[in-house]
């Protein structure tokens, strides 16, 4: 593996502003990321896991502490928010091309583009429809289609599988792990799911209770490709009994 | 079932038509029994051939198209100028906290009571129009931009940055759709009150437009001529509005 890494976290703290002195989101994160990897995070819910992705993606600055990556791979992005987050006045198709438009890509490769993505994510049929006449999954999967489409270096996914059905979910983990390996990408997933993250991570991080800190910092050595079958091995019982105990 | 809730939607799409149709039979009765002279109630007869007489002389275009120019120009410039400032005061609350006093400040000057001034500076010209009318429009499209752009859902902002658009693109692509409902409605009030904004500077003074033809009728004792011009006002005030609709349903589709 590169020993240099492609993402360093250096003494994270994020504080947001209010009334008292401001409410600690982050305190005091270190940490680093190889490229290719696959890591997942997981917390109790406000732990700040939204917010470590946000100063990661540049959206928000830190208060304190450092973000460095390696080459621009700041510069390719590609994020799925915790709700779809789709722009109600576009259509499906409209919306999976966002980022190839922003980058000023010619109308034609857009469309092919976005076409494979609607069939990557099933969405075949539904190009016109606008995001109010989809069901939560469905908004879900064009969030990631669009996340996907502009081939990103790096991957921020915000519990992005949690408004999809059993069936689905696990046909999307088959196929992010199979994009992740196709085309080496490095990507960070919040989750809250132990098994979603056996089964897709390389490494899982467990956040502690607001102000977050990383409580644990488990590498997930299954081998891969991970099959359904794995989930009864005795194995991914310790990991999932690790994950468990370190989650409040 | 559909077919009933079918004819009872035509029904009620003719009935605003007929209740107009019914309001000139009764206008004539009133005129009928109240025996006025024709200088203070015409009889919908004596508009009618009012009408056709300025229409036929021309004058009638000719103001109501003066007018329109200064409706159409004071819209312009009024919303141009609310738009902008207006987006500026939505993105910095230090702005916000600098021009509000005058703004609330110069809401308290009802604009009808310094037309008199505007027209002495102005002059009795088209200009002291436009700059009523964009000083009646300026304000509600104001206030409508501001609360349309902040709020512009932040998560969308999220991605826009995280997908690195620029300035230009954000406002494109993500502020200018995701208010432009909001927009259209200050759109639409502010076209009504343009209306009302030029015909306040032509009653002011003025030798041409539908409110120049208001007072020269009243002048004249032709007070036909007062119910041509005011129809037409109305025209011209429906005309706008049904333009400012239609804008909405070509542009806000994805809202109902
Ligand atoms: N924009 C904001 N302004 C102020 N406080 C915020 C903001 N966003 C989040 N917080 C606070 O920061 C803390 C961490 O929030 P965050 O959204 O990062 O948690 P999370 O781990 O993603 O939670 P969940 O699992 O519920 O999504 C919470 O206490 C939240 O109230
Ligand atoms: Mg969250």
């Amino acid at each position: 593996m590169n020993p240099k890494p492609i993402l360093s976290v250096r003494d994270l703290t994020v504080t947001y502003p209010d009334n008292n002195g401001g409410l600690d989101a982050l305190d005091n994160i270190s940490f680093e990321m190889h490229p290719r990897e696959f890591v997942c995070f997981l917390g109790p819910s406000g732990s700040g896991k939204t917010t470590f992705l946000r100063v990661l993606a540049g959206i928000l600055p830190p208060t304190s502490g450092r973000v460095s990556f390696m080459y621009q791979h700041r510069q390719n992005i590609g994020m799925v928010f915790q709700q779809a987050n789709l722009m109600p006045w576009r259509t499906v198709m409209e919306n999976i091309m966002l980022p190839l438009e922003l980058r000023g890509a010619g109308k034609i490769k857009m469309e092919n583009m976005a076409r494979e993505m609607i069939s990557l994510v099933g969405l075949k049929g539904f190009e016109g429809s606008l995001p109010r006449d989809l069901s939560g999954g469905m908004a879900q999967r064009v969030a990631i289609a669009r996340a996907l489409i502009h081939d990103p270096d790096l991957l921020l996914l915000d519990e992005p599988f949690a408004s999809l059905d059993a069936l689905t979910r696990e046909r999307m983990w088959m196929e992010l792990s199979r994009i992740w390996q196709a085309k080496q990408k490095t990507v960070i997933m919040v989750t809250h799911s132990i098994n979603e993250s056996l089964f897709l991570a390389d490494r899982v991080l467990v956040l502690t209770k607001r102000p977050g800190k990383i409580k644990l910092d488990l590498k997930v050595d299954l081998p891969r490709p991970r099959t359904d079958d794995m989930r009864y091995t005795s194995h991914f019982g310790k990991l999932a009994k690790k994950l468990r105990a370190a989650i409040e | 079932m559909t077919m009933k809730l079918k004819t009872l939607h035509t029904l009620s799409r003719w009935l605003g038509l007929l209740s107009i149709l019914l309001a000139i039979p009764a206008w004539m009765l009133v005129v009928q029994i109240s025996g006025l002279p024709k200088f203070i109630l015409p009889s919908p007869m004596d508009v009618w051939a009012r009408f056709l007489k300025a229409l036929t002389d021309g004058s009638l275009l000719y103001h109501t198209g003066v007018t329109l120019v200064e409706i159409l120009l004071g819209l312009l410039v009024g919303v141009c100028f609310a738009t902008i400032i207006g987006y500026l005061l939505a993105k910095s609350r230090s702005l916000e906290k600098i021009l509000s006093p005058y703004l609330v400040a110069s809401q308290a000057i009802p604009v009808v009571a310094i037309a008199p001034l505007l027209v002495i500076w102005l002059g009795g010209g088209i200009l002291s129009k436009v700059v009523i009318c964009s000083l009646i429009v300026f304000f509600p499209v104001l206030v409508n931009t501001v609360v349309g752009v902040r709020a512009v859902s932040s998560s969308l902002y999220d991605l826009m940055g995280s997908l690195r658009a620029t300035r230009w693109q954000i406002l494109w692509k993500l502020e200018l759709p995701a208010s432009l409902p909001v927009l259209l409605g200050g759109l639409r009030i502010g076209a009504t009150l343009s209306v009302i904004g030029a015909i306040v500077g032509e009653l002011v003074d003025a030798q041409e437009g539908l409110g120049f033809l208001l007072q020269l009728g009243d002048f004249q004792y032709d007070t036909s001529m007062v119910f041509v011009a005011v129809f037409m006002l109305v025209i011209l005030a429906l005309s706008l509005y049904g333009v400012v609709t239609l804008l909405e349903k070509r542009f806000l589709k994805w809202q109902k």
